[in-house]
């Protein structure tokens, strides 16, 4: 007995040792079939061979060949993840990249600034409940003009420089390329039997203008206009303000400034206060020193507006607002040149 | 419209400071666009006011003479070469050290002296370019006599120009008594009118001159007067110095009346010279189609009938409203002067002063709309100046044919009218304070009710909301909350198109393509490269009159050439892979209507595809990359695209497909012909995708054809055919999709096309994985074989095809 666990211990050693000369997972494999193999496997042998023990040592010596089997089994586990930890090890310390090498590079696209704005513009007028539609870029003069209360031969065209279509009808050209979104007040109304109305229409514009850093002949507008009654210059007020708070940071303020476009009365311009020089800046480009930035014009819609969409203007009020999104985008990003926008630059676009 | 402070000052106190002014006109009035500070730099002690009491020879230059000056303190000699200078002038005078301008360059400089040509000068004697008043420079600046000698030019001279931008319906604020009023009505204070005093000491008026109107649709008043006695030169410099402040040109001492007297009240006049009106009479009437006259800049104008004229007893002597004629101008030798100042319909000038591309200072004036009743406001103040300047004598009476007449414009204001539109109340004591310092009459009808006589001068002032706006700008619009919209909201406007477009955008950037937006206008030339030549209506775009450019002349009836351009330029900036797209307009014409404004997402894509590095990089993107990203698209939209072979204008054939959703087609992938990629200037092998937004639209499911996930396995097999080389993949791939057998869907990929060695000459295998699946049970292999053996079947039946052994 004495010798069988001696020589048990004297196999175990044996086997250890072995174990610890395996140094990868092929060695392992050996290892494992040569000990603990299923056909003959050296301890596997042994425990087969306790039919050859007298009956009244098989228990203990079944017991401590067992004991034998799952010591090197817990033994060969635990060099298993020893050699894997020492392969990590390796791997981390030896194979370790050079992480400030570039990543590979990824299609990313990107969508046009002018779009950013607008879509984020939208978003803050979809909170405050209106509703998005759309109208034709050509346009009749009748509704960029004569239905928006500005008739021939009235000086506020020369407020509108346009691009006419080359088409005549009856003798007459009437098609142009829109100049505002302001003929949409008209269709939308049109086309709505009953306030209220609530809607932003967004869209391109064209000017017959000469281009420089501020000026542009094809410009993307947001026309605004809520018509209901006991709508009141205040929730213009109100709506707009929300609107700067949204686009230039919730410390904006607003101001309304005097103005005319003949479709409203009373009409104003509106500027918010100069995020860039914050209002002390003489030399400021943005704000040339006012303090305030022009930035949309607006107002209540002429009742006579209101009255030819078939409203009663004695109870229905509204009003209308124009954003021109070209200059929300140069103000919020500081380009310095509206014609960046569409010389489709990469270098440019992919800015944003 | 530039205003001078100390001229306003006449008319109005102004306290504040020029800044905070400059800031409540822009609140409540008009855009202050800036100002300038006249005399800013003009050192107090250093430049000032002398006057010149010898002039002698300079004993080295003909052109120099030597000016003695008192400077107030003291007599000095300084050297001029100014061909004006006279004895007894008051003039600016120049210390050493003196911050001016220099006569030459215009550039700031400091005074330093020294002898010129041998003689030393104390001081300079100054022109108004070198004070920075003009560009003047042929002589010095001459001040108004009995300017007090020794005093700082600032205190005389100095003064602020405000720039002005006013509105397109106020002709009363391009007077500087409108704008006065503005101002007195802002500030609380008072305006003082200027006299319109004068004695008629002449003949009788009727006896010298008859006026008669024959259009009165387009004159609705005409008053003139006679000044006899005259004698023409120039005009006092006080005059001048306003004249040149407004930014106009001193003339003589009647045409400088006529413009003053504009500048001051806003409304035009004109003068003649009584003794070239021929038959001493005046008639307001249409030209003759075709009738001409050279007006007083020099050109001969040809006019048509709907053109007012001022004619005498021959012909036409003035183009009503815009500018005199050149042979009734007032010259050296005139001693009698006929006044015109009339009303004139302002469409009527507005128009007749567009089609002669003539725009004066009158007629600037008479297209906003003047009231008629300036006219003898405007004709008595000249009549007060002519008396007081030139010392003329004035017929007795002013003739005054006046057609127009209308009464006085009273407005019923409802004072829940205010509140209704601003959203405040405004006191009765400020309506009635506003109005009234607006020179309208208020009568507070109570409890609630204005009612509102509109002065002459407001013809832009004609309903309620009118009278509103005059309360809350001067009010002040700070005062007004910020509130929010009430009510309910209005129903939505579905708008599927839009929001697919959208939907669209978002995809096209997801997959790695940036957005570009270009000009909606270009060439003929340009469309022609990538539409059909039998596509009427893409051929035939619609042009515009007046492009502003030639490059921009047609609306775009694709948008395949401005992607293409935006892809040519940025090729030539950047290496490796360019993905361009743009969501526009075709616009297609249509005989007598609007064009059709047709939604297109148009993506061209090119270039090696990302490598492991930032330069050079993988193989070039290909036609199936554009054909990936389409499919992307619309797998992401919950359909599947069916695409055939196609042949399209500009695009390669034999790598080009159509493709549909449904019933329709819904796009066009290709690459893109390289004769026309060439064409703009690209020499890469470039890919273009078109998906039209509104053909696809109509194709797409209300929501995600959803199925709920099944709990069993699938079994996944391959299977490999070979069919005829002509029969398409695609087909081949659908019928494996959609083969469906005892409640088993096959899922299907293509993973390979092989042609070669194995495989018959003319053939091809195609290689299909099958991931076989049924929603109520694990299948087992033999019922997945089953079903394989059911497609191969079919496709055996359908196509040709065969096991590959």
């Amino acid at each position: 007995m004495t010798t069988e666990t001696g020589s048990l211990a004297g196999l175990e050693a044996e086997a250890l040792a072995a174990l610890e000369a395996a140094a990868d997972d092929a060695a392992l494999d050996r290892w494992r079939a040569e000990w603990l193999g299923r056909q003959d496997g050296r301890v596997t042998v042994l425990l087969r061979g306790i039919r050859e023990v007298a009956p009244d040592e098989r228990a203990a010596y079944g017991a401590a060949v067992n004991a034998l089997k799952q010591a090197l089994e817990a033994r060969l586990e635990a060099r298993r993840q020893a050699l894997k930890r020492a392969e990590l090890e390796r791997l981390a310390r030896e194979g370790a990249i050079d992480v400030t090498l570039p990543g590979r590079p990824q299609p990313l696209g990107r969508l046009h600034p002018i779009t950013r704005t607008l879509r984020d513009c939208l978003d803050a007028f979809r909170a405050m409940g209106f509703r998005v539609a759309e109208g034709p870029e050509v346009e009749w003069d009748r509704y960029n003009f004569d239905a928006a209360r500005i008739p021939e031969d009235h000086p506020a065209r020369d407020m509108w420089d346009t691009i006419w279509v080359n088409t005549l009808i009856d003798g007459k050209r009437r098609m142009l390329l829109r100049t505002h979104t302001t003929p949409n007040q008209i269709r939308v109304m049109e086309r709505t039997p009953q306030p209220p109305v609530r809607v932003v229409v967004p869209g391109k514009c064209y000017r017959q203008e000469a281009t420089d850093a501020t000026h542009e002949w094809m410009l993307t507008q947001i026309e605004g206009l809520a018509v209901d009654e006991g709508v009141r210059m205040s929730d213009l007020k109100g709506v707009l303000y929300e609107w700067a708070r949204a686009m230039f940071g919730t410390d904006r303020r607003i101001i309304f400034h005097h103005s005319y476009f003949p479709f409203v009365e009373p009409g104003v311009e509106m500027a918010i206060d100069c995020f860039i020089c914050r209002g002390d800046g003489r030399q400021c480009h943005t704000c040339h020193g006012t303090g305030w930035i022009e930035i949309l014009g607006a107002g209540m819609v002429h009742p006579e507006i209101i009255d030819n969409a078939g409203y009663d203007a004695s109870r229905v009020t509204g009003f209308a607002f124009g954003i021109g999104v070209e200059r929300v985008a140069m103000l919020r990003w500081g380009i310095e040149d509206i014609r960046h926008f569409y010389s489709n630059d990469l270098r440019f676009l992919g800015q944003f | 419209m530039k205003i001078s402070l100390n001229w306003l000052r006449e008319y109005v106190d102004v306290r504040l400071p020029i800044d905070e002014l400059a800031r409540r006109v822009t609140d409540a009035v008009a855009e202050v666009e800036g100002w300038r500070v006249i005399g800013e730099m003009w050192d107090p002690a250093l430049v000032r006011v002398a006057k010149v009491v010898a002039v002698d020879p300079h004993p080295n230059a003909d052109r120099l003479r030597l000016a003695t000056v008192d400077t107030g303190e003291r007599t000095v000699q300084v050297v001029c070469g100014a061909p004006n200078l006279a004895v007894g002038q008051t003039v600016a005078f120049a210390s050493e050290g003196a911050r001016l301008f220099d006569g030459h360059t215009g550039e700031p400089t400091t005074l330093k002296l020294r002898p010129i040509r041998g003689v030393e000068s104390a001081g300079m004697v100054l022109s108004e370019r070198e004070l920075g008043l003009s560009d003047e420079h042929e002589g010095i600046l001459v001040l108004p006599e009995g300017t007090p000698v020794g005093v700082p030019l600032a205190d005389v001279l100095g003064d602020v120009i405000l720039e002005v931008s006013t509105w397109a319906n106020r002709a009363d604020l391009l007077g500087m008594v409108g704008f006065a009023r503005e101002v007195a009505a802002l500030t609380g204070g008072v305006l003082r009118e200027p006299s319109r005093e004068f004695t008629a000491s002449g003949p009788a008026v009727d006896g010298l001159v008859s006026v008669s109107i024959e259009a009165p649709d387009l004159c609705r008043r005409f008053t003139a007067s006679v000044i006899e006695g005259i004698t023409v030169g120039p005009s006092p410099a006080w005059m001048q110095e306003r004249l040149r402040k407004a930014g106009m040109r001193p003339i003589n001492n009647v045409v400088d009346i006529t413009n003053y007297v504009m500048l001051e009240t806003g409304q035009p006049l004109h003068a003649f010279d009584y003794d070239l009106v021929r038959g001493k009479r005046i008639v307001a009437r249409r030209a003759r189609p075709g009738e001409r006259l050279v007006t007083l800049d020099g050109v001969e104008r040809e006019f048509d009938g709907e053109m007012l004229l001022i004619c005498d007893g021959e012909g036409p002597v003035g183009v009503a409203g815009v500018m005199g004629g050149g042979n009734s101008e007032v010259n050296e030798g005139t001693t009698r002067v006929l006044l015109e100042v009339a009303n004139f319909r302002a469409g009527s000038i507005r128009r007749t002063s567009t089609l002669l591309k003539l725009r004066t200072e009158a007629s600037l004036r008479f297209e906003k709309g003047l009231g008629p009743e300036m006219a003898m406001y405007a004709q008595q103040r000249a009549l007060h100046l002519f008396e007081t300047v030139c010392g003329g004598r004035i017929a007795s009476g002013i003739v005054d044919v006046y057609p127009g007449k209308e009464p006085p414009r009273t407005i019923v204001l409802e004072a829940a009218r205010i509140a209704q539109v601003l959203g405040i109340d405004v006191p009765v004591e400020d309506v009635r304070r506003i109005l009234g310092d607006l020179g309208f009459l208020v009568h507070h009808v109570p409890p609630a009710k204005y009612s509102v006589q509109v002065p002459s001068w407001r013809p832009d002032v004609e309903i309620p909301d009118d009278l509103v706006e005059e309360i809350g700008r001067i009010y002040g619009y700070d005062r007004l909350p910020a509130t929010m919209l009430r009510g309910t909201l209005p129903a939505p406007e579905a708008n599927p198109v839009m929001s697919l477009r959208e939907r669209l955008r978002d995809l096209a950037v997801a997959l790695g393509f940036q957005e570009v937006i270009n000009y909606t206008l270009t060439t003929r030339e340009k469309l022609a490269l990538v539409t059909d030549p039998l596509d009427t209506v893409r051929r035939n775009p619609l042009g515009v009159v007046n492009p502003v450019a030639a490059q921009h002349a047609y609306l775009r009836t694709s948008l395949r050439a401005s992607v293409l351009e935006s892809y040519a330029a940025n090729r030539r900036q950047a290496e490796g892979p360019l993905r361009l797209f743009e969501i526009g307009f075709e616009y297609l014409p249509v005989e007598g209507d609007l064009p059709i404004e047709r939604p297109v997402l148009c993506a061209v894509l090119g270039g090696s595809r990302e490598g492991r590095w930032h330069v050079g990089g993988g193989d070039a993107l290909d036609f199936f990359d554009a054909k990936g990203a389409v499919e992307a698209m619309l797998g992401a939209l919950g359909v599947r695209g069916t695409f055939t072979a196609a042949e399209e204008h500009g695009l390669l054939p034999g790598h080009t497909a159509k493709f549909g959703v449904g019933s329709e087609m819904a796009g066009i992938v290709g690459q893109v012909h390289p004769e026309t990629a060439a064409a703009f200037d690209i020499e890469e092998p470039v890919f273009l995708f078109e998906v039209w937004v509104e053909d696809l639209v109509r194709h797409l499911p209300e929501r995600p054809p959803y199925q709920a996930l099944s709990r069993y396995p699938a079994v996944r097999m391959d299977l490999a055919v070979v069919v005829d080389a002509s029969v398409p993949a695609g087909a081949v791939l659908e019928l494996a999709r959609s083969h469906r057998s005892q409640g088993v869907t096959t899922r299907a990929e293509l993973f390979d096309e092989y042609r070669g060695p194995g495989v018959p000459e003319g053939k091809k295998s195609l290689a299909l994985r099958l991931w076989f699946r049924a929603d109520d049970r694990t299948l087992t292999d033999e019922e997945a074989l089953k079903v394989r053996q059911g497609l191969l079947a079919r496709l055996g039946r359908e196509f040709g095809a065969e096991l590959r052994g």
